[in-house]
């Protein structure tokens, strides 16, 4: 049995050690496809004690491994899961081995480099999630990128060098004014890169001000908010269908988990002054998306755009600072990842057949390939948010929370799912009963036994999501409490939480705390001064006295 | 003073490499053409002893020799070990080059040693006219290294191009030192420190002789506005030249530039890391920008280099021993991957004079030898600076440094332009990997270049993965030199 904590560096490393193992191994595309695929599936068996052995009831980190690396910027290698990260992590896990299948046909020049990237971003892309030292963390964040640069780059479609450029250069970005603001919290933090201690730090209103919009372009490109999204849509459609699937599932939850991760806990204030814009950002991402999305031709594009509104539920969700919200936009990463990665497999296997993506020359799909339409239909539902489906879950957890802190935004929010469903539908009816377009003796082939082995365990989790969301929720829950308590007591007053927890968690109040770093910047207080003593009053008591 | 054999001990690396040039130079006269691998060999060799005499007289604490003008540290020992390692990579890498181009002379291997012996002489001054010296001799060696090729019309207009702004710069350098011996009296660089501290130093004198200084050094390191030679000689100089002028001289040129700005002139600090940093945005925009225009990546990788000694420029000016330390750590990690890079060109340059220095002849390199290509592309990551590669720690500890100074803004200039430069180091691996191939002929290599060639390449990605020995010797080494003085 694997002892708890080398659990996440096992997953970190493994994949590594398949890439290497591929590489070593004779050029055969035969051997580095099944070795490829037999390290994602450890990986993935590997994972599994992070959904069994997980304590819900705890907000802190778990699984935790602390090595230290580089001694002289006391940089350790922390790793660790909770609540915000396990899901990701297992999803991650699961989508790979998914990736390796669906490339078996469609990728047949250069299969060694291309299952070694592969392999090599699983690792990255885990690394990212379970860092719990921000330097570690930004090492993964821009590792990543190398992989994914290279499989847009090398088996994209037509204008992948276009496509990859741009997604690399955007990226790196975002993320440099990044690597200035961690160096800046490292100096203010005391000397640190724990993300556990830099988030209990309180700091002044301005360099909260430059830390989030630091972070904030970091994740706004990731994710990607409206107006940074422009890469997405190229990137998508030139990357190969697993470069689709890996980018839509898991790339684009970094930035949402940066958001969590950094951007609340470190620069609360921060994260209440501009809620407002980053809101608008969201709707507009959500409507401007889903808008997009109706008048596409291009099958990807379709699903693409339909990542921007998505992913703008996401970021809407965390920035009404409610543990509904919040909680329904992690669960709503996880079922973002799994109907889109879907629907990319989709479109991937309907353009392995036809050798296009436009709806104009797929349509008519009708009964020649019954398994495929159903599971095309079954997909696009739980894009939209059927009930029964696991993002009517998340959406509807997104919403109530909305309604719950902005009226307004809820309400154009609603119009965003509308729009959903519109152009879903839309896509639907063209693509399965639509005019027929091919020639007479074309024929289109059903799904093959790995097509449906790709797809039905993503089947699986849309409906075990969307019936009992509980196991899930429960996995969740523990971490965004603690994450909303932490955000609500800076904010004191305007709690619209408050009446079904009564008893909070011990509630720092941050606001003192700035009087005390304001005068002694240079020499902080240790922790734990700054923390007033615990006080357990409810939210209602708070609003009173306040 | 009596004399006795132990005063030598500290500068016995220097003696021996200045004796076996002198015993090379005479052996060479009787090896024939082609029994020019014993000369190499010597030459290795001595390298080899070399580092190992270092390694030998190697005593804790810093020890002086000769009336206190030269000086033995953890830093020079250090720097002069990696020197060593450094030029004996360059002949390893270019002994199929130069010999399919009849360069591969006694006279140029007699002329490395020389340029090292000028090397060790500045990473070890302890004086104005040490330093002055070690430079001389270093700068001399190789205006007439890139002149070796007689019949290169483009090789002569290099040298003379080196010689002329080399020798101008020269002559800044020590109209600067004759003000600053002029206002404080003195040439040892720890008595010009104090006497600038005293404060019975005229201010102006001392400011005009900074200014000097710093032009001077600015010419030798090659940052804008005195860059002009670089693009031209890293250009018009055969490739194993410019690997050698891009590389080793790089290191000795930081240990020039600490030993000067960092104890000479360390009083001054608030002058001269205000001209550090104009010099340094300068170079880093310059370079980066010009490097996106070019189609020879010898001529883009001279831009490069221009952004890379801006980069170490911003080390110095943060003006403490985190920077120090941390430009240090830049220069052998810059010194490293420039070996790599120029290595790469040469492997794939062919015996028929062909030079594989067009970005056209990187094309497709991966379906030619994905092997060489994945090397190519960490080397490339390294110097765009992105994680996991070595490249990324030393961009981060200059950063780091330039924070702690308190200079967030210039922090966040040097990323934006370290964007910019990600382009070009960029645009290589596209060539690689997304192009298809120009020509289909096969790549011939020696045994020894492949196996150093990886070396290399892994070793930027090892380094990396554990960055932390190498920085925290460049960190000790740099706390224990320039701070005891």
């Amino acid at each position: 049995m694997i002892h708890e904590s080398n659990l996440l560096s096992l997953l970190i490393f493994l994949p590594v050690l398949g890439a290497a193992i591929i590489g070593l191994a004779p050029r055969n595309d035969g051997w580095s496809r099944w070795i490829a695929l037999a390290f994602t599936l450890l990986v993935f068996v590997v994972s599994l004690p992070l959904w069994f052995s997980f304590d819900t009831a705890s907000h802190e980190m778990q699984f935790v491994t602390r090595v230290s690396w580089i001694p002289a910027f006391n940089i350790n290698y922390a790793v660790g899961v909770d609540g915000i990260s396990v899901l990701l992590v297992l999803l991650t896990t699961l989508i790979t081995p998914l990736c390796v299948l669906c490339s078996w046909k469609a990728i047949d020049t250069r299969v060694k480099e291309y299952m070694m990237a592969l392999l090599v971003m699983e690792a990255a892309l885990i690394g990212v999630f379970v860092s719990l030292d921000l330097f570690l963390f930004f090492v993964f964040w821009e590792a990543e990128l190398i992989p994914m640069f290279l499989i847009i780059g090398v088996w994209g479609g037509q204008r992948r060098v276009y496509a990859a450029l741009k997604f690399f250069l955007y990226t790196m970005t975002g993320s440099l004014p990044m690597l200035v603001a961690i160096l800046a919290l490292y100096y203010t933090g005391g000397e640190t890169f724990d993300i556990r201690e830099l988030s209990k730090g309180a700091y002044s209103a301005t360099f909260q001000f430059w830390v989030f919009w630091a972070f904030f372009l970091a994740f706004a490109i990731k994710v990607p908010m409206f107006p940074f999204h422009t890469w997405l849509p190229d990137a998508h459609v030139e990357a190969p269908t697993a470069g689709s699937v890996m980018l839509a599932s898991v790339m684009l939850k970094l930035g949402t988990y940066g958001f969590l991760r950094f951007s609340l806990p470190m620069a609360p204030d921060a994260s209440h002054a501009f809620a407002p814009i980053i809101l608008a950002l969201s709707l507009i991402a959500i409507i401007w998306g889903s808008y997009m999305a109706l008048v596409q031709t291009d099958l990807k594009k379709l699903v693409a755009y339909s990542s921007v509104g998505h992913m703008g539920f996401v970021t809407l969700g965390i920035f009404v600072f409610n543990s509904q919200g919040i909680e329904g936009a992690i669960l709503q990463m996880v079922n973002h990842g799994i109907t889109t990665g879907a629907l990319f497999l989709c479109v991937g296997i309907i353009y392995e057949r036809t050798h296009s993506r436009l709806i104009l020359d797929c349509s008519g799909l009708r009964m020649t390939v019954p398994i495929y339409v159903t599971l095309l239909a079954i997909f696009s539902f739980a894009s939209f948010g059927l009930p029964g489906t696991n993002s009517f879950v998340g959406e509807f957890l997104v919403l109530v929370g909305t309604f719950k802190s902005n009226l307004l935004a809820g309400a154009i929010s609603i119009g965003g799912v509308v729009l959903t469903v519109a152009y879903m539908l839309w896509m639907l009816q063209r693509i399965v009963w639509g005019e027929h377009s091919r020639e007479e003796g074309v024929v289109v082939a059903d799904l093959n036994g790995r097509e449906i082995a790709t797809l039905v365990p993503l089947l699986v989790l849309v409906f075990w999501i969307g019936f009992n969301p509980e196991p899930f929720l429960d996995r969740i829950r523990a971490s965004v409490k603690h994450v909303v308590s932490e955000m609500s007591s800076v904010r004191g007053v305007n709690n619209i939480e408050g009446h079904n927890d009564v008893v909070h968690p011990p509630l720092p109040d941050r606001r003192a705390q700035h009087a005390v770093v304001n005068t002694a910047a240079a020499d902080r207080a240790p922790a734990d001064s700054c923390r007033a003593p615990p006080c357990q009053i409810s939210n209602w008591d708070r609003k009173q006295t306040l | 003073m009596n004399f006795a054999i132990s005063n030598l001990l500290p500068v016995l690396p220097e003696v021996f490499v200045l004796t076996m040039a002198c015993v090379i130079l005479i052996a060479d006269l009787l090896i024939r053409q082609s029994g020019r691998m014993a000369t190499y060999l010597l030459v290795q060799l001595t390298l080899l002893g070399c580092s190992l005499i270092i390694v030998g007289t190697h005593e804790n604490g810093v020890v002086y020799a000769f009336h206190d003008m030269v000086v033995d540290d953890l830093m020079s020992d250090v720097l002069k070990l990696l020197t060593c390692l450094a030029l004996s990579m360059m002949l390893v890498y270019s002994r199929q080059y130069l010999t399919a181009r009849d360069l591969f002379t006694g006279e140029f291997m007699v002329l490395v040693l020389f340029a090292l012996l000028g090397m060790m002489v500045m990473i070890s001054a302890n004086h104005f006219l040490t330093l002055y010296l070690g430079l001389e001799l270093l700068s001399l060696s190789l205006y007439t290294i890139v002149a070796l090729q007689r019949d290169s019309s483009v090789a002569i207009e290099a040298s003379m191009k080196y010689f002329v702004l080399g020798a101008l710069a020269s002559s800044l350098l020590l109209y600067g030192m004759s003000m600053l011996y002029g206002a404080t009296g003195a040439l040892q660089l720890s008595v010009v420190s104090q006497a600038i501290q005293s404060g019975a130093a005229d201010k102006n004198l001392l400011v005009f002789g900074l200014v000097f200084m710093v032009s001077g050094l600015a010419f030798k390191l090659g940052v804008v506005p005195f860059h002009m030679w670089v693009p031209d000689v890293y250009q018009g100089a055969p490739t194993a030249i410019t690997m050698l002028i891009g590389s080793a001289p790089k290191l000795a040129a930081f240990a020039f530039a600490a030993r000067i700005l960092a104890e000479g002139l360390q009083p001054l600090v608030q002058h001269w890391s205000g001209m550090l940093i104009i010099l340094a945005i300068a170079s880093m925009a310059l370079g980066n920008i010009s490097a996106i225009a070019q189609t020879n990546l010898k001529r883009m990788f001279a831009y490069s280099t221009i952004t890379h000694m801006g980069f170490l420029l911003l080390g110095l000016l943060s003006g403490n021993t985190e920077g120090y330390g941390a430009s240090m750590f830049y220069v052998v990690v810059y010194a490293l991957m420039s070996l790599g890079a120029f290595g790469m060109i040469m492997l794939l340059s062919r015996a028929d004079g062909f030079e594989a220095d067009t970005l056209n002849d990187f094309k497709g390199l991966s379906r030619r030898s994905p092997w060489l290509a994945f090397l190519m592309l960490l080397l490339m990551f390294s110097m765009a600076g992105v994680p996991p590669t070595v490249g990324f720690y030393a961009k981060f500890s200059v950063l780091n440094a330039v924070v702690q100074a308190g200079h967030i803004w210039l922090a966040v200039v040097a990323v934006l332009f370290s964007l910019i430069g990600a382009f070009y180091y960029l645009r290589i691996v596209k060539l690689m990997y997304f192009d298809a191939p120009e020509s289909h002929a096969a790549i011939t290599f020696e045994q020894d270049t492949v196996l150093l060639m990886s070396a290399n390449g892994l070793g930027v990605l090892l380094l990396g993965l554990l960055p932390s020995k190498l920085m925290s010797v460049c960190a000790v080494a740099v706390q224990q030199s320039l701070l005891l003085h």
